[in-house]
């Protein structure tokens, strides 16, 4: 079976042309190598080297081609253009490195210096590129912005080709890449060979962007390499599940620039695949379930009215305590006075906590306007209480925190205190009582 | 190679221009900004095409206007991601002016039946065409002194780069060495950050029609960082800066015109060799500076050897 013949298959089952399906599969492929290979450059807070290298490529493109066109081959040739965009690129880059290890400027300004001059020196060339007499550089500024459109299927192989090259030897080095990302220094230090890990990933990049240009152009080709990869950052902390969301990203938002790029060949295909991904971001950044920031903002607020939950039935809790003098306690109404007293409380805070302490069934109201705990709000207050006398102990004993001063560092942490860490506790301080003074006095 | 007055209006437009972008290009770069200067220049386009669509002319306030907030938008979009979602800078500055660029083309190419804004010139301009419209400035008997009208907005660029920085040099200085310090004397950094940037926003729309949105960041970036390799002193830095940008725009045009005579090569764009020019002069401080590669290795190789 020929490759043409399983893209006839897969237009068929599309609804699409032959040529879109070429299209469509080549942008997909493309994206999710990108976003696996931009994965890495991200974790290594690299991003805009990808910006530096791919305005590099454009003197090579032109330098290439009039190379090819003397020596009387036709000078559109992809291959051919592709190793003169991989020369300069790769120059544009360990440039970037040569300025930033031996001279005071830092990292933007080498980028900055690289890309625009590189860009400048491209356009220079071109321009004389298209000048040469009886030959068609037509095509050649197709670079700048992407055509994927005029993708045909030997473009396709020699892309897949090099994407699957790409895919392997990222796979290969997979390990030594995640240790250059998350703790270079450990990494030189176990005596890995780092600068040369780095420089395989920039050739890995390189390669990327090379094949990306015909398609998505040498200006936006830098977001398929960031943009993937920070939209699947959102969703998970595990490096494998990133690489591979990254990728389904990339791919699916190559398919639907290319899909409509295809639909209406006026809007600019580049264009539409980068909103595309840009779009995802969005949705990522405010809804992925690990970093985003409408359920971080909400974790966030969970746990403040669970702080805010136990800081009220213990402070009930205690105002008993010292009323009563003695256990068991009897579950008594307390004033509201009697209650901000007892803790400061910041401006506002103490009505709202009641009010929620009220929906949660933890505190009723007395007709006397008094509080009074609930069956289930006694038993949530006496708990907490106890949660937080263990870890003070714990304090006392093992961390050797004065008594007087115990309170707040026991604050800090009992919120977040779990069943089993409170077993520890327990066994650690041989406790079995089900009842625990306080260790430093109540009353203020 | 014949000089014609066209030459002179290109090389007025290249110098002006340049010397209006080393301005807050000094500012970028001591603020490890520089990367920022490529991010709004990018981002301004959605801006000039929105500004386009509402007020149907191309030489308007409108477009300036439609820049700066582009150019205020771009930052505050990459601060929040990189606040709010806890991303790289450069990655969130990334994804910020790839996206808003992209916005700005589907606009350009939707309106481009009535809009004379090319995609091609969007990057690098056309300053051979400046000087086709140009304003007379000064008329009688015996002599005409004609401009081109891009030398005017470059020049009007250069004059408010320059007063806003006279005006506050003691604020941008303090911001950009010293933010904590900064604030500590009710300085605002975060309000001088967003002057810088408006600046550059303006200035990347005022260079637009002559060298694009991506020479302007050559202009931008390289003469400061090359006079960043010779001094250590800040106004030093500054004169330099607009010096070595002049000095990069005459080369440039002049070797636009003067290559393609001496070698017989065809002839090239001026914007794109005033770029390269100013990276080779980068290039020859890197290599000879004071403190440059050769410099360097003979002085370390005059140093005692460390027991």
């Amino acid at each position: 079976m020929s490759v043409a013949s399983v893209i006839a298959f897969l237009s068929f089952l599309g609804g699409f042309s032959y040529n879109t399906t070429v299209v469509v599969l080549g942008t997909a492929l493309l994206g999710a190598t990108a976003g696996l290979v931009g994965s890495f450059l991200l974790l290594r807070k690299q991003s805009l080297l990808g910006d530096a290298l791919s305005h590099a490529t454009l003197p090579g493109i032109a330098i290439a081609f009039a190379v090819m066109s003397a020596l009387g081959f036709s000078g559109r040739s992809l291959p051919g253009l592709l190793i003169g965009a991989s020369v300069t690129g790769l120059m544009g880059v360990l440039l970037v490195i040569a300025i930033r290890r031996t001279t005071r400027l830092k990292d933007d300004a080498a980028m900055g210096i690289v890309l625009s001059v590189f860009f400048g020196l491209g356009i220079a060339l071109l321009r004389m590129a298209q000048e040469i007499p009886g030959v068609s550089a037509a095509g050649l500024s197709s670079f700048i912005y992407g055509k994927p459109a005029s993708m045909i299927l030997s473009d396709l192989i020699l892309i897949s080709g090099t994407l699957v090259v790409t895919i392997i030897v990222c796979l290969l080095i997979l390990k030594e890449l995640t240790l250059l990302c998350f703790d270079d220094a450990f990494a030189s230090a176990q005596g890995w060979p780092t600068t040369l890990i780095d420089i395989l990933l920039m050739g890995l990049v390189t390669a990327v962007t090379v094949v990306g240009l015909q398609s998505v152009g040498l200006i936006l080709i830098i977001a398929f390499l960031i943009t993937p990869p920070t939209a699947a950052r959102f969703w998970t902390n595990k490096l494998k599940v990133m690489l591979w969301l990254s990728s389904v990203i990339g791919a699916i938002s190559g398919c639907f620039g290319a899909w409509l790029s295809s639909l209406y060949p006026d809007l600019p295909a580049g264009a539409i695949i980068v909103v595309a991904a840009g779009f995802i971001f969005l949705i990522s950044m405010i809804f992925g379930p690990t970093r985003g920031v409408l359920p971080r903002y909400l974790r966030q607020r969970q746990l403040k009215r669970k702080v805010g939950r136990q800081h009220l039935l213990r402070s009930v809790f205690e105002i008993m305590e010292v009323g009563q003098k003695k256990h068991p306690l009897r579950n008594l109404p307390i004033s509201l006075d009697r209650l901000r007293e007892h803790r400061a409380w910041s401006k506002g805070e103490l009505p709202r906590l009641i009010r929620q302490a009220r929906r949660e069934d933890h505190l009723e109201r007395q007709p006397s306007g008094e509080l009074r705990l609930s069956e289930s709000g006694f038993g949530e207050a006496s708990r907490t209480t106890r949660n937080h006398r263990l870890w003070e102990l714990y304090l006392i004993t093992h961390a050797d925190i004065a008594p007087s001063h115990v309170d707040r560092d026991a604050d800090m942490v009992e919120h977040i205190l779990g069943a089993e860490m409170v077993h520890q506790l327990e066994a650690e301080l041989d406790l079995q009582d089900h009842t625990l003074e306080s260790p430093h006095s109540l009353e203020s | 190679m014949t000089w014609t007055e066209n030459d002179t209006g290109i090389m007025l437009v290249g110098i002006l221009c340049a010397m209006a972008c080393a301005l807050p290009g000094c500012f970028l770069l001591l603020r490890r900004m520089s990367m920022m200067g490529d991010a709004i220049s990018h981002a301004v386009l959605p801006g000039l095409a929105i500004a386009f669509l509402i007020s149907h002319s191309r030489a308007s306030w409108a477009m300036f206007v439609g820049a700066a907030i582009a150019g205020i938008l771009t930052a505050l979009f990459t601060q929040w991601i990189t606040k709010f979602g806890k991303v790289d800078r450069g990655a969130a500055m990334g994804i910020v002016f790839t996206t808003l660029f992209a916005i700005g083309l589907i606009l350009i190419k939707q309106t481009a039946d009535h809009v004379d804004l090319d995609a091609s010139c969007v990057l690098y301009g056309a300053i051979e065409h400046t000087p086709l419209d140009s304003v007379t400035l000064w008329e009688n008997a015996t002599s005409v002194l004609r401009v081109p009208r891009a030398a005017l907005v470059v020049g009007g660029a250069l004059l408010f780069n320059a007063l806003i920085i006279g005006l506050f040099y003691k604020e941008f200085t303090l911001a950009s060495f010293d933010p904590a310090l900064a604030r500590t004397q009710g300085f605002h950094p975060m309000l001088m950050h967003y002057l810088l940037m408006m600046m550059v926003a303006i200035t990347t729309v005022a260079a637009f029609e002559a060298v694009g949105s991506i020479i302007v960041i050559a202009m931008l970036i390289v003469p400061p960082a090359t006079a960043f390799l010779l001094t250590r002193n800040l106004p030093l830095l500054i004169g330099l800066s607009l010096g070595l940008a002049a000095l990069g725009a005459i080369l440039g045009h002049l070797s636009s015109q003067l290559i393609p005579t001496l070698t017989g090569l065809p002839e090239t764009t001026s914007s794109g060799m005033m770029a390269t020019l100013s990276g080779f002069l980068f290039l020859l401080v890197w290599i000879f500076g004071p403190q440059g590669l050769l410099r360097r290795s003979s002085i370390e190789l005059e140093e005692p050897p460390e027991l």
